[in-house]
C-alpha cells in the first residue's frame, strides 16, 4: 500500500508546479524532507508556484507540514502560491496544517556567560541559606513535637518508632557488621605491615582500639546509616508529599511532623549508637583476627594489650557523637523529602542531596566534636 | 479475509484474560470498524482496562487472538513493531516527568524516523496546535501543567506518529464539563482530519452519546450489547439497564428516556 514518494518539480515561465506523488508520510520521513529540501533553489527561483496534490496516495501530518512549508516559504517571499487537487478525504487535515505554526519561534536570546555564571553563584547562595532555613525549621517543628509527645505521651506512635526501629536498626546489623569487621581488620593488616618495619608491631593494638572506639566505628556506622536509611526516608517522604499524603495527613487535623517525621528521627537517635558499638565490636574483632593470624599475636595478648591501651574515655567519646549524627541525618532526609516536587525526576535529585548533604554535614560534626573533646581534654 | 481487514482496526475473538484464577475477561469478541469512534463501558473494576490493556499488549492473555490494523498481537518482536501505528493515552496522562512537554511530543518521532531538528520542532508545534495548545507551553513541564493540559498534551504525543488507530483510556475524567466537552469535539475533529479509529474507555455518558458512533457495553467479561447509542439506551440487559436509565443518567438525557 505504501509507495515510494516523488515529489516532480515542472518549470514553465517563470512559474513553478510542484507534483507530489505516492506517499507523503512518517514513515517515509528522511526521504520526504530530502525531496522537499532539493525543490527549495528552484522554489526561490520561481514567481509563482502551484502545488498539484493530485498524485498523493496518502498524506498524514508530517507530508502535509512539509509542502505546507514549501507553499508558505512562497508566500513568505511575497509571491504566489496555490494548492490544486487536493482529495476530499485530506482537505481538513491541510485546513489544520495552514493554521499551525503560524507564530514566529520565539527565539530564547542568549545569555551573557559571566553574568550567568554570575547569577548562578547567586542563586546557589541564595539556596544554601534556603538550606538552612529548611533544616532550621525541621529541627523546631522537630522539637514542638518532642514538647507535644512529653505534655501528652500517649501522642508517641509506638507501633511506627517499633516498626522504624526494627528497619533501621535490626535490619541494618548484618550489613554494618560486615563493613565494620573489613574495616578493622584492614586497619589492623596495614598498621602490622608498617610498624614492623620500627618493630613497634605490637602498638596496632593502640592504634585499632583507640582509632575504632574514637573515631572510625561511629562515622563509617553513621555514613552507612546515611546511605542506607536516610536516602530511605526522602524516597518515602518525597513520595508521600508527590501523592498529597503529607496534605492528607494534615487537613485530618495531624501533625506530619509528629506522625510522620518524629519516629523515624527518634528511631535513628535510638538505632545509631547500638548500631555504633556493634559496629565498633566487629572492627575491634576483625583487627584481633588480623593481628592473630597476619602479625601472630594471639587473643590473650591482643585482649591484654587493648585493656591497657583503651580506655571507658575512648569508648564514650565515640558514642557521645552518635545520637547527634543520627539527629543531623534524620533532619535533613526529612527536609529534602518535603522538599520534592512533582515530578519523579526531583525525588531523584532530593534523594541524592540528602545522601550527599547528610554525608557531608556528619563528618563536620565529628571535626567539631574533635575539636569540643580536645579542649576539654578528653 | 482481506475485505474483513480492510472493514475492522481491531478484531477480538474468544479473549480470555484472567489473574491467578480470578476470569476478568471471559471469551470475549469484539470488532471495532476503521475510522469509528468506539466507546467502551463497563462497571469500574469491570475489566474496561484490562481489555484495553490486553489488546495493546500490556497484559498477557490466557487464549483467544487479537488483531490491530490486520496484523496479529502477540508478545513478540512484530508487536512492538506495531507499536508505531497505535497512540496510546494512558488515564493519568504518563507523561515523561524529565522531559518538557515538546520533548515528550519529539519522543516518538526521534525514537522512530530521521528527521532534522528543525522539521522536528516544527512538527512538534503543530501537534501542540492541533490539540489546542499554545507554542509557548512546549517549553513547560509536566509538573507544571494542570489536568487538562496534561490529557491534551498526552494525546498529542500519542498523535505524534499520526498512528492509523489511537486508544483512550478515561479521556475527560477528571476534567470539569466545559474541559470534557471541549476535548471531546478535539476528538471528533481531529478523528475527521486524520481519519483515525479511536477505542475509547470511558464513564462519561455525555461523551458516549455526543461523539461516539458505537458504544460497546462490557459486564461479566463480555461485550453484552454494541451498537450506536439509541439501541444500548433500548437494550434489554439489566446492567445495561441500570447504566443508561439509573437516576444520575436521567439527569443527563430526559428527553431519552
Amino acid at each position: 500500500m505504501a509507495t515510494t514518494p516523488l515529489l516532480t518539480a515542472v518549470s514553465s515561465g517563470d512559474a513553478l508546479e510542484l507534483r507530489p506523488a505516492g506517499s507523503w508520510t512518517a514513515s517515509n520521513a528522511a526521504i520526504l524532507e530530502r525531496l522537499s529540501n532539493d525543490v527549495s533553489p528552484q522554489l526561490d527561483r520561481a514567481a509563482a508556484v502551484r502545488v498539484d496534490f493530485a498524485g498523493v496516495r496518502e498524506l498524514d501530518t508530517l507530508g502535509a507540514w512539509l509542502l505546507e512549508k514549501l507553499s508558505r516559504r512562497a508566500t513568505s517571499a511575497g509571491r504566489r502560491a496555490e494548492t490544486v487537487g487536493i482529495a476530499d478525504n485530506y482537505s481538513g487535515l491541510i485546513d489544520e496544517v495552514r493554521q499551525v505554526n503560524r507564530q514566529p519561534q520565539a527565539l530564547t536570546p542568549a545569555r551573557n556567560p559571566v553574568i550567568a555564571k554570575l547569577s548562578d553563584i547567586g542563586r546557589a547562595t541564595i539556596g544554601s541559606r534556603e538550606d538552612i532555613e529548611a533544616f532550621l525549621q525541621m529541627l523546631g517543628a522537630l522539637c514542638f513535637a518532642i514538647l507535644g509527645v512529653l505534655r501528652r505521651p500517649r501522642s508517641l506512635r509506638l507501633t511506627s518508632l517499633t516498626y522504624q526501629l526494627y528497619r533501621v536498626g535490626w535490619q541494618a546489623i548484618p550489613i554494618v557488621v560486615l563493613i565494620t569487621f573489613l574495616i578493622g581488620a584492614i586497619i589492623a593488616q596495614q598498621g602490622i605491615f608498617h610498624f614492623r618495619k620500627f618493630g613497634a608491631d605490637s602498638y596496632v593494638v593502640d592504634m585499632v582500639g583507640i582509632l575504632v572506639l574514637r573515631e572510625l566505628g561511629v562515622l563509617i556506622v553513621a555514613i552507612m546509616v546515611a546511605g542506607r536509611s536516610g536516602s530511605a526516608y526522602t524516597a518515602e517522604l518525597g513520595s508521600m508529599k508527590m501523592r498529597e499524603e503529607i496534605d492528607a495527613l494534615s487537613t485530618m487535623g495531624l501533625d506530619p511532623v509528629e506522625v510522620l517525621m518524629l519516629p523515624r528521627i527518634l528511631a535513628l537517635i535510638c538505632a545509631l549508637p547500638i548500631l555504633s558499638f556493634i559496629g565498633a565490636m566487629a572492627a575491634l574483632y576483625g583487627g584481633g583476627l588480623v593481628a592473630w593470624f597476619y602479625g601472630g599475636m594471639g587473643p590473650a595478648i591482643f585482649l591484654a594489650r587493648l585493656h591497657d591501651a583503651v580506655s571507658v574515655t575512648h569508648f564514650e567519646v565515640g558514642i557521645i557523637k552518635a545520637p547527634f549524627m543520627a539527629l543531623v541525618i534524620g533532619l535533613v532526609a526529612c527536609s529534602e523529602g518535603l522538599r520534592v516536587k512533582g515530578s519523579a525526576e526531583s525525588l531523584g535529585k532530593q534523594t541524592t542531596t540528602s545522601v550527599v548533604k547528610s554525608i557531608f554535614l556528619v563528618i563536620v560534626l565529628d571535626g567539631l566534636f574533635a575539636v569540643f573533646f580536645a579542649s576539654i581534654g578528653m | 479475509m482481506q475485505e474483513a481487514d480492510e472493514q475492522f482496526a481491531i478484531r477480538v475473538r474468544d479473549l480470555v484474560v484472567g489473574f491467578g484464577r480470578r476470569i476478568v475477561i471471559d471469551h470475549l469478541a469484539l470488532d471495532v470498524r476503521r475510522g469509528e469512534i468506539l466507546g467502551l463501558v463497563g462497571a469500574s473494576g469491570g475489566g474496561k482496562s484490562v481489555l484495553m490493556r490486553t489488546i495493546i499488549g500490556l497484559i498477557p492473555r490466557q487464549g483467544g487472538e487479537i488483531e490491530v490494523m490486520g496484523s496479529p498481537i502477540n508478545h513478540d518482536r512484530a508487536t512492538r513493531s506495531a507499536a508505531g501505528r497505535w497512540g496510546i493515552l494512558f488515564q493519568q496522562g504518563a507523561l515523561f516527568s524529565s522531559l518538557t512537554v515538546r520533548q515528550n511530543i519529539q519522543f516518538p518521532l526521534r525514537e522512530n524516523l530521521q528527521l532534522s531538528d528543525t522539521l522536528m520542532d516544527e512538527i512538534a508545534t503543530a501537534k501542540l496546535e492541533m490539540v489546542g495548545l499554545k507554542p509557548e507551553d512546549g517549553d513547560k513541564f509536566p509538573a507544571e501543567l494542570s489536568g487538562g493540559m496534561t490529557k491534551r498534551v498526552a494525546l498529542a504525543r500519542a498523535l505524534a506518529l499520526d498512528p492509523a488507530i489511537v486508544f483512550l483510556d478515561e479521556p475527560t475524567s477528571g476534567l470539569d464539563p466545559i474541559a470534557a466537552g471541549d476535548f471531546d469535539a478535539l476528538i471528533k475533529t481531529l478523528q475527521k482530519t486524520l481519519g483515525l479509529t479511536v477505542f475509547m474507555v470511558t464513564h462519561d455518558l455525555a461523551s458516549l452519546n455526543t461523539v461516539c458512533d458505537r458504544v460497546a457495553a462490557l459486564a461479566d467479561g463480555k461485550i453484552v450489547a454494541i451498537g450506536p447509542m439509541r439501541d444500548l439506551l433500548q437494550s434489554g440487559h439489566p446492567w445495561v439497564r441500570a447504566y443508561f436509565h439509573g437516576k444520575r443518567s436521567r439527569m443527563l438525557h430526559p428527553q431519552v428516556s
